[in-house]
């Protein structure tokens, strides 16, 4: 029964992999079929349908490693999780239709050759559907890291001046980190004024100026004056109808202005020499 | 005309999804900058509050227009505990979780009309609207 089976799909593979294709271009909202060059689709389809058929022989389980490899491809193109889910019912449609139609399949063994399908599929469909979220959360963690990184570095600039370009949502675990670093960097690099540039910062609300205000009086504690700057005009204004006191710090419009006053405040400044 | 959205606020990063819809939608109505950053901040802090306190709840985010004016109206509403005293948490400076305190009072300055309707047991509802002058 098996074996009739393999046999008939193997025999009949060029057509199961050509109505597959015609099928998955039907589909709506499709962009993959359509975009790319013509050889990656049929190499992918061609992939696609070897990874559905591999685990039909009764010896042979499903091989974990070439579907890891086989969703990571399908992740990088772009498929959704439903693409993938239609494409794997499509090809058991296709295939069940397929052997209907040259007779494989008759009235007589339908039932045992449902129960088979059902046995073929349903696992299959679980270690891919399974295999592409776990490539989807690598990629969600990996993304993590990489934004944990963006995160705040204290940079020095002048002797005694640092400054820590903000950019981005601040979050707690984010405002965690940039008061570690606020701190271990102004003692390290021995600053005296610190500079913090939020530009980058789209939303002020509440919870990111209490963040600051902390910092702030954090780096006070270990000796040093810290300096918002960059405040964008309608900044401002959200901060002022908000009503959160900033009074106690200096504030600048731009990195520069503030750059100026941090000169300042460590008695220097920036006096332009006349080129010969 | 009603044209409207929703976002679930479960988790902290749900916030920045609830105030990215927010901005676009003010920026569709035709919200200057300073206005979008008003309404912005607002959902980021209705948003906050129902994060910090309910648990989770649901920003919904409209499109609005009434006798010739277009706005953009914010419905946050959550089955959270509820607020026992309205009166002191828009004190400017009342906080219970350690924060500034200008939350509440500040989403109804930065924005045109505020409600809020809470039973303690039940949850809160807080609707806002902002119009386009």
């Amino acid at each position: 029964m098996n074996k009739l089976m393999v046999e008939s799909i193997n025999e009949y593979m060029d057509e199961i992999i050509e109505r597959w294709t015609t099928r998955m271009k039907e589909e709506k909202g499709e962009r993959f079929f359509h975009f790319m060059p013509d050889h990656l689709v049929d190499k992918t389809s061609r992939e696609f349908a070897e990874l559905m058929t591999s685990n039909i022989r009764e010896t042979s389980s499903i091989d974990s490693d070439k579907i890891n490899e086989f969703t990571e491809k399908i992740v990088r193109f772009g498929w959704a999780i439903k693409f993938v889910n239609k494409a794997i019912d499509n090809f058991s449609n296709v295939v069940f239709e397929l052997l209907e139609e040259k007779d494989v399949i008759t009235d007589e063994n339908l039932r045992r050759f449902i129960v088979l399908f059902s046995s073929w599929i349903n696992p299959l469909r679980e270690s891919i559907i399974d295999a592409y979220s776990t490539e989807w959360e690598r990629t969600v963690s990996l993304q993590k890291i990489a934004l944990q990184e963006l995160s705040a570095s204290l940079i020095p600039v002048f002797e005694k001046i640092s400054v820590m370009p903000l950019v981005g949502t601040i979050d707690t675990e984010r405002a965690k980190l940039i008061m570690e670093n606020l701190l271990e960097g102004v003692v390290s690099q021995r600053a005296e004024v610190v500079l913090l540039d939020i530009t980058g910062v789209p939303v002020v609300d509440t919870m990111v100026a209490h963040h600051i205000i902390q910092a702030a009086d954090a780096v006070r504690l270990v000796g040093a004056k810290c300096m918002l700057v960059g405040i964008r005009p309608e900044i401002a204004q959200t901060i002022v109808a908000l009503g959160i006191n900033l009074n106690e710090f200096t504030t600048k419009s731009t990195l520069q202005r503030g750059m100026q006053a941090a000169l300042g405040m460590t008695n220097r400044e920036i006096v332009e020499v006349n080129g010969q | 005309m009603n044209l409207g959205s929703s976002v679930e606020i479960i988790t902290e990063w749900d916030i920045v999804a609830a105030r990215q819809l927010g901005r676009n939608e003010a920026k569709q109505v035709g919200f200057g900058t300073v206005d979008q950053a008003r309404i912005t901040t607002a959902i980021s802090e209705l948003a906050r509050n129902i994060y910090l306190y309910a648990g989770k709840g649901k920003i919904e985010i409209e499109r609005i227009s009434e006798a010739g004016l277009v706005g953009i109206k914010i419905i946050a509403s959550d089955e959270g505990p509820g607020i026992p005293d309205l009166r002191k948490v828009m004190e400017d400076g009342f906080t219970t979780s350690g924060g500034l305190g200008a939350g509440m009072p500040g989403v109804k300055r930065l924005m045109d009309e505020f409600k809020v309707i809470s039973e303690v047991g039940e949850g809160t509802t807080i609707i806002t609207t902002k119009w386009l002058h």
